[in-house]
């Protein structure tokens, strides 16, 4: 056991008061720090709810969430989120809907005008990783969508989280454009100091991504299998037409088709 | 066929064609009395409404000046405490659950019959009138700004208040500048609804404006110069839709570009 930096424990959480909806049940999920771990299951398994979770926006019924050594029991502001909906506001340049959570979180937000310049540039050290230079001040519609999707992940980062929690950003993106993201969020992970959770239905973005992979259940949902994936990093795509990697993903498949059959 | 046609004569028939239609309403009118013999009584003719705008000129001018005094003054009225309730509902679902039905209520009850109220606590005149106006332009406005608020993607709201965000910033940051597009969509309504009420009130209760100058005209069956008001109403209306159309595209200009960058 090393050093957790999301740790839930027997956690359930029911929606809308007794006899609601039992969303998770007998939860228990352990990232440890610097990991990017991947939650796959099928659909309604209560993955956004451990998102949700994980980031204090909901607070369970019994169990405990810690985060960072501490229980969450209010939102934290050490995690970045993303979405599959990059919600970027249009009246905003893209450089200004991803400064907009240093106008937010209180640590930053005291600084934000006297260090502006110093943002910025961090600001735009993110657009050149994930290869968006030069395109901070065009405003979202005049992006792409998978443009859009990498301004996203810029705005979940530039409080310098230390969580970033995922909720299949890559999901409503067609499959070049998926695939050049996650070369741009395994950069990402290898170059800032960040512990990531991605939730995902594809099987394959989460074995080629995370060094663990964890299964849930139909609902209620629980941890199921959980999987280390040791293939050596940096990782390319090639992996992907690697047997051993495919082997990993029908072994994948098939848990969750058993999940699927239980439920 | 058009395009080409544009394009050869180098005659922008589209912008040409709110003229062209509204001469040729005209033209057909006048035809059409003076073919059928109408009685000035019944329609006057184009020619007898223009003679009748040189006729009285001052009286006109001095009308028309009254009513666009009202109708503005009570769509400024409507416009500040529009926007002010609009936000305050838009603000917690408590007080939207609590004022809408008021609201509906409210605005199911014909104006006409709310001005000999405002006769009896105000008198006649300029103060009905302006109250007409508001109390009529008011609801779109409140509608728009609430709808607004209420439609702000749950995504955006989950990754502010993630990061610490109070109701206030989100507020702030999202759903103020969000429900803008709806507001100045709203006025375009409002100020037309404004010079409805601005008009029933004049007809009912006034020594002035063009609602009085109608009826007076009315009574006296010169219906000319009824016709004249009429035409001085839809000037002005006309006029003032234009200006709100404008500053609407000015204002939230994002608005329509997004749109377009979607569709």
């Amino acid at each position: 056991m090393g050093d957790h930096l999301v740790r839930i424990e027997n956690v359930d959480m029911r929606y809308g008061g007794e006899g609601g909806v039992l969303a998770v049940s007998g939860l228990n999920i352990a990232v440890e720090k610097g990991e990017f771990a991947a939650v796959v299951g099928p659909s309604g398994c209560g993955k956004s709810t451990l998102m949700r979770l994980v980031t204090g926006l909901h607070i369970p019924q019994t169990g405990s969430v810690v985060v960072a050594g501490q229980q969450v029991t209010k939102p934290v502001s050490i995690v970045g989120m993303a979405f599959q909906n990059p919600t970027m506001l249009p009246w905003r340049t893209t450089l200004d809907n991803i400064l907009l959570p240093l106008e937010i979180v209180d640590k930053h937000r005291k600084r934000l005008r006297a260090h502006k310049a110093e943002y910025v540039a961090q600001a735009e050290r993110l657009l050149e990783i994930v290869g968006l230079k030069g395109f901070g001040d065009k405003f979202p519609w005049q992006l792409s969508g998978g443009m859009q999707q990498r301004a996203n992940l810029c705005r979940a980062l530039i409080h310098e989280p230390e969580l970033l929690m995922l909720d299949e950003p890559f999901g409503a993106l067609d499959a070049f454009t998926r695939e050049e993201l996650w070369q741009v969020i395994r950069d990402l992970h290898a170059q800032q100091d960040v512990t990531i959770v991605l939730v995902t239905h594809d099987l394959r973005e989460a074995v080629y991504l995370a060094d663990r992979v964890f299964v849930m259940s139909a609902r209620p949902g629980r941890v199921l299998h959980e999987h280390k994936i040791d293939f050596p990093r940096p990782r390319e795509l090639e992996l992907m037409y690697d047997p051993a990697f495919t082997k990993k993903v029908q072994e994948l498949r098939g848990e969750i088709a058993d999940a699927r059959q239980v439920a | 066929m058009s395009m080409s046609g544009t394009k050869k004569s180098g005659i922008n028939w589209i912008a040409l064609a709110p003229w062209i239609y509204t001469i040729g309403l005209f033209v057909v009118w006048e035809l059409a009395v003076r073919l059928f013999a109408i009685r000035p009584t019944i329609l006057p003719a184009p020619s007898a409404i223009v003679g009748a705008l040189y006729q009285y000129w001052p009286a006109i001018q001095r009308h028309s000046i009254q009513t666009l005094f009202t109708t503005t003054l009570g769509f400024g009225l409507a416009v500040v405490g529009g926007l002010a309730l609009g936000l305050l509902i838009g603000w917690s679902r408590m007080i939207y659950a609590g004022l809408y039905p008021l609201m509906v209520g409210f605005n199911a009850i014909p104006k006409v019959a709310v001005v000999p109220i405002l006769v009896i606590w105000f008198g006649i005149g300029t103060i009905p009138a302006v109250l007409t106006a508001f109390l009529i332009a008011f609801f779109p406005i409140v509608v728009n700004v609430a709808t607004g608020l209420a439609t702000i993607e749950p995504e955006t709201e989950d990754v502010l208040r993630a990061l610490g965000a109070r109701k206030m910033d989100i507020m702030l940051k999202v759903g103020i500048p969000r429900s803008m597009p709806y507001f100045f969509g709203s006025l375009k309504v409002a100020i037309t609804l404004a010079f409805v009420g601005s008009v029933i009130s004049e007809t009912i209760a006034a020594n002035s404006g063009l609602g009085y100058m109608m009826a007076a005209a009315q009574s006296q069956f010169n219906v000319p110069l009824v016709f004249a008001g009429l035409i001085m109403l839809a000037i002005e209306g006309i006029v003032m839709y234009a200006v709100m159309a404008w500053v609407e595209t000015r204002m939230t200009g994002w608005a329509h570009r997004s749109q377009l960058a979607n569709a």
